[in-house]
């Protein structure tokens, strides 16, 4: 007998509408790598933390829901750092795939480069949180090195994945214009993005701060204007379309 | 061909009333988007604004007028307007808008007892006629009902029984007027006496009702002079189809006062009239628009003069003038025109409103275009519910209906006997209880035994419960027998019966109440340890449950079976008893409102539920019972059978967050398409789909005056929610809105 992988999950959501395109089930793995100041999901660091599933017991999950997914929706890898169980990715995303269901990856990008090919061979979509395109910003914001991220990101260029971005936009930390501008220059050199989003931070994830008994880093900062927010998204994606008209 | 008819494509219709065959052979598919509609026009905006200031008043007063000269009838009141100059489409029920008509066919007493309860006096002589010369349905009723037929109806275990108001769901073909002008059916009914020779008991009556079909027909033509019409010819033009249409039905609610009288399936036959004029240039859109505006209008205006206990029963006034938008031909072409988007846009140019009840008849196969403003209305409004026509085309062969909320019939060849519904969850109570019923603590139906022992054991329930159920069908077939021989004896339903073919399918349709409480209740004794409280009677009014134990709604096939058992087998035993007029059985799961009511006059059942708390509306799970998310929870409904089993409707009522549904409006709109797709690609039935917040509701219980239009879907039908008492409010709720988690 063949041995499955198991995947550890924080969370299930059957039915999401906001992590990728139409209906979606998310799958939230458990495990990060990653600090970052605004995570509101600080139950999901810890790995092999919550209920494992099998590959064959996701496929069965997932086909209760096949069918409100419609032409655009499907399953969602989430996180943590989904990264964190790529052998579980391979073999779980394959199997989804053969069974005609558009599966899309969630990641910040940080995993073993070992397998990231392997894993963006099994995935219709990539989510890709760009956290920062400046280094010295980026380990700020997630106490880590900026390089592990680059690697994964030039894997997915030459896989040539379809790739949303996202950004998370936090008062005072990256709502700046070199932050902003610097976001544009690097999204300007990326090829297959068709959507480029950002996400205005919100406090609530502070709850869950309290209840695990960890210090919330952004305590005073206040939550992200949703206009402005919704403003500086638009802004980005005309930079983005300039720069890449002037050096076309 | 005659100019009626000029430039439609020939067909059978030519020879034969044959409605469907006209609508394929003519009708243009419309497979666009909503930029071609049109905003209000100047006349409808003065119309809707002049129906706006009495609907305010109708509100404050409860009943605006009432006509006590009169009593119901197709040509007994004067001509009506509401603002004659501006009105492009006539016709009042009485000589007012709003002003309700005395009906004492269903029952002379109730009529008397609710004009006096207005403050209004019936003329006397009605009571000597209706007491002395003759009797009325409600009488003729009662002097057939057993002993035990009145207490079941006393006790609840079958309530909302049409014994003493108009059964209503019958839907007459109204288009028939329009195409073929009345002089043209009134030969062809003759024609049809003729040929009744055989006499028999059956013939009798049908030559008795045909001769009534051809009085009310005269009837329809005399009405629509007093507007100024001749419809004894077919309609010319878009304005007269609408109007010939609108006349026919019309003479319906003059006449009757069903609880649902619902129109049928007109918006498509509609637009070829208004094609061929729009093709011709006679008119424009805003005006095709304003036609259509200003007949909603008067369906809007619909009235029936009920009791304080029915508004209980039925909140905010429903009429279920029911309309079915959509759907695909029995050729398998999508019957998408046009004005199928000019009804639904209705909801945009006069308010959004539960009447007429907008139901559409939801096939994989409909233009993506029309899924997505239905959506994008559903989001908007929350008017609209969808039934899924993929299933019920084939079953009903094309050219169908729903009438009320969620019953199928052929238009103008089914006709259907409304069986109002049986309480499940008493029927479990009396099986714990010897056939006693827990509130009145009297023995209700004999001959189950006394459920020995302490904790409840399944398959000890199982068998009382099934024996109380075959009882109980038994009992529910008689009764309706009777009600239904005395309606069609004493309050038959001509002018509506004259849109029908001579030779028609009737269908009786049963019901079924507190299903999912019923399927918990049984789960828990099954897969959690429950003991009965019993009171000094020895009658079980509480339940202590221990452990805990599967939940509809859930997508568990542990408990989802046991409902898709009991509702397959209770279907099963209506069916071993013969019907009236060799009617087929057909049941549904549908409460309406009623499931508060249901709840009051239930005790403590063994799922937890504590005496008088509202069941789940139609087949829906238990409030807050349904945790594992929107799509469990749909699935699990998906699961009860519609075909054969609950052939008259399976009710789901739906509501989702804004922010759950998607972020922009775009995705919210292509995400309720994926789930409506979804949900009726598992062979679903029946979905109210409605998209708000709690807070929405909160906020509109404490300052109604700001939610004058705030408009959601309860079981079957979409109603005003400041129309809804505060118990029903507090149901809604308490219901589950599907968040993300």
């Amino acid at each position: 007998m063949i041995k499955s992988n198991l995947g550890y999950f924080s969370k299930i959501e059957p039915f999401g509408t906001v992590d990728g395109p139409g209906v979606r089930t998310v799958f939230f793995l458990a495990g990060c790598p990653l600090r970052c100041l605004y995570c509101h999901n600080p139950e999901t660091w810890a790995y092999q933390n919550g209920n494992s599933l099998t590959g064959d017991e996701v496929l069965k999950m997932v086909k209760r829901y096949q069918s409100y997914y419609g032409k655009d929706g499907g399953v969602t890898f989430s996180g943590g750092e989904p990264l964190a169980q790529s052998e579980f990715l391979i073999e779980t995303c394959s199997l989804l795939r053969s069974n005609g269901i558009h599966v899309a990856l969630d990641t910040s990008g940080v995993g073993n480069p070992l397998y990231h090919e392997k894993v963006l061979n099994q995935v219709d979509l990539v989510i890709y949180d760009l956290k920062a395109a400046d280094s010295d910003l980026y380990r700020r914001i997630t106490s880590q090195p900026i390089d592990p991220t680059e690697v994964f990101l030039s894997t997915l260029q030459r896989v040539g994945t379809p790739i949303w971005i996202r950004q998370v936009i936090v008062p005072k930390i990256n709502d700046t214009p070199e932050n902003l501008e610097a976001t544009a220059q690097k999204i300007a050199t990326l090829k297959n993005v068709v959507k480029v989003e950002l996400l205005p931070y919100h406090t609530m994830g502070k709850a869950k701060y309290d209840k695990l008994h960890i210090a919330y880093p952004l305590e005073d900062t206040p939550a992200m204007d949703l206009e402005l927010c919704k403003r500086l998204n638009e802004s980005l994606i005309l930079r983005i379309e300039e720069i890449r008209n002037t050096n076309r | 061909m005659s100019k009626p008819w000029e430039g439609f494509i020939e067909g059978n219709w030519q020879n034969d009333v044959d409605v469907d065959d006209f609508i394929q052979k003519n009708f243009t598919l419309y497979e666009g988007d909503d930029s071609f509609l049109a905003p209000i026009s100047a006349n409808t905006e003065k119309v809707w604004a002049r129906c706006e200031e009495l609907l305010t008043e109708e509100r404050r007063l409860g009943v605006l007028d009432i006509d006590t000269d009169e009593i119901s009838g197709i040509a007994n009141f004067k001509p009506g307007y509401i603002l004659k100059d501006y009105e492009s489409i006539v016709g009042l029920q009485s000589d007012a808008p709003l002003k309700r008509i005395i009906n004492p066919y269903g029952g002379i007493k109730l009529a008397a007892s609710i004009v006096k309860h207005y403050g209004r006096e019936m003329k006397p002589e009605y009571d000597r006629i209706f007491n002395e010369y003759t009797k009325t349905h409600n009488q003729g009723v009662f002097d057939a009902y057993t002993k035990e037929m009145r207490k079941v109806r006393h006790t609840g275990l079958l309530t909302g029984l049409p014994d003493a108001y108009g059964r209503g769901r019958i839907i007459g073909d109204y288009r028939r007027v329009a195409l073929y002008g009345i002089d043209y059916l009134i030969k062809m009914k003759e024609a049809d006496k003729e040929a009744i020779l055989d006499i028999t008991e059956d013939t009798i009556r049908l030559r008795e009702e045909v001769s009534d079909q051809i009085k009310a027909l005269k009837a329809i033509k005399a009405m629509a002079a007093s507007y100024g019409f001749d419809i004894s010819r077919p309609a010319e033009t878009a304005q007269e189809a609408v109007q010939w249409l609108y006349f026919a039905y019309l003479a319906a609610v003059k006449e009757n006062n069903g609880a649902a009288m619902s129109l049928g399936r007109t918006s498509t036959f509609l637009d070829i009239y208004i094609q061929r004029d729009l093709d011709k240039n006679l008119i424009d859109e805003t005006l095709a628009q304003e036609y259509i505006d200003q007949f909603i209008i008067k369906l809007r205006l619909v009235r029936h003069l009920r009791s304080p206990e029915y508004d209980e029963l039925f909140a905010g006034d429903p009429t279920w003038v029911t309309e079915s938008i959509g759907g695909v031909s029995s050729a398998g072409i999508p019957l998408v025109t046009k004005n199928s988007f000019r009804y639904l846009h209705s909801l945009t140019n006069i308010s959004p409103a539960p009447e007429p009840n907008m139901t559409v008849l939801w096939s994989q196969r409909l233009p993506e275009n029309f899924k997505k403003y239905c959506a994008k209305m559903s989001i908007e409004t929350g008017a609209i519910q969808y039934e899924n026509d993929d299933l019920m085309e084939p079953l009903y062969q094309g050219d169908y209906a729903i009438a009320c909320c969620v019953s199928a019939m052929s238009v103008g060849k089914q006709t259907q006997y409304f069986g109002a519904r049986t309480n499940l969850a008493k029927a479990l109570l009396y099986s714990l209880n010897g056939g006693r019923d827990e509130n009145y603590k009297e023995l209700v139906i004999a001959g189950i035994p006394q459920y020995e022992g302490e904790v409840l054991d399944y398959d000890k329930v199982m068998e009382l419960y099934l024996l109380t159920l075959e009882k109980t069908a038994k009992l529910y077939v008689d009764t309706m027998n009777i009600i239904h021989f005395m309606h069609d004896k004493y309050a038959y339903e001509k002018s509506q019966f004259a849109l029908h073919d001579t030779w028609i399918t009737r269908l009786m349709a049963f019901g079924a109440a507190g299903l999912s409480v019923v399927a918990d209740s049984l789960s828990a004794i099954k897969y959690a340890k429950v003991t009965p409280i019993r009171d000094e009677h020895g009658i079980a009014v509480d339940f202590k449950i221990e452990g805990d134990f599967p939940k509809f709604g859930n997508d568990d096939d542990r408990v989802d079976q046991i409902a898709v058992d009991i509702i397959s087998k209770f279907s099963g035993m209506l069916k071993q008893h013969p019907l009236y007029r060799d009617a087929v059985h057909t049941l549904s799961i549908l409460t309406i409102t009623s499931n508060v009511v249901y709840g009051k006059k239930t005790g403590s059942t063994p799922d937890g539920r504590k005496a008088g708390e509202p069941f789940a509306p139609g087949a829906n799970p238990m409030h807050g019972r349904d945790n594992s998310g929107a799509l469990a929870s749909l699935n699990s409904v998906a699961k009860l059978p519609y075909e054969e089993i609950c052939q008259d409707g399976v009710s789901n009522t739906f509501t989702i967050l804004p922010s759950t549904l998607g972020k922009t409006a775009e995705e919210r709109i292509s995400n309720c398409v994926s789930i409506l797709d979804g949900y009726f690609k598992l062979k679903a039935h029946h979905l109210n789909v409605n998209v708000y917040s709690r807070e929405t509701l909160m906020a509109a219980m404490e300052n109604p005056q700001l939610y004058p239009n705030l408009t959601i879907r309860v079981s079957g039908y979409a109603v005003r929610f400041n129309r809804l008492t505060k118990d029903q409010q507090l149901e809604v709720l308490e219901r589950t809105f599907h968040d993300q988690v």
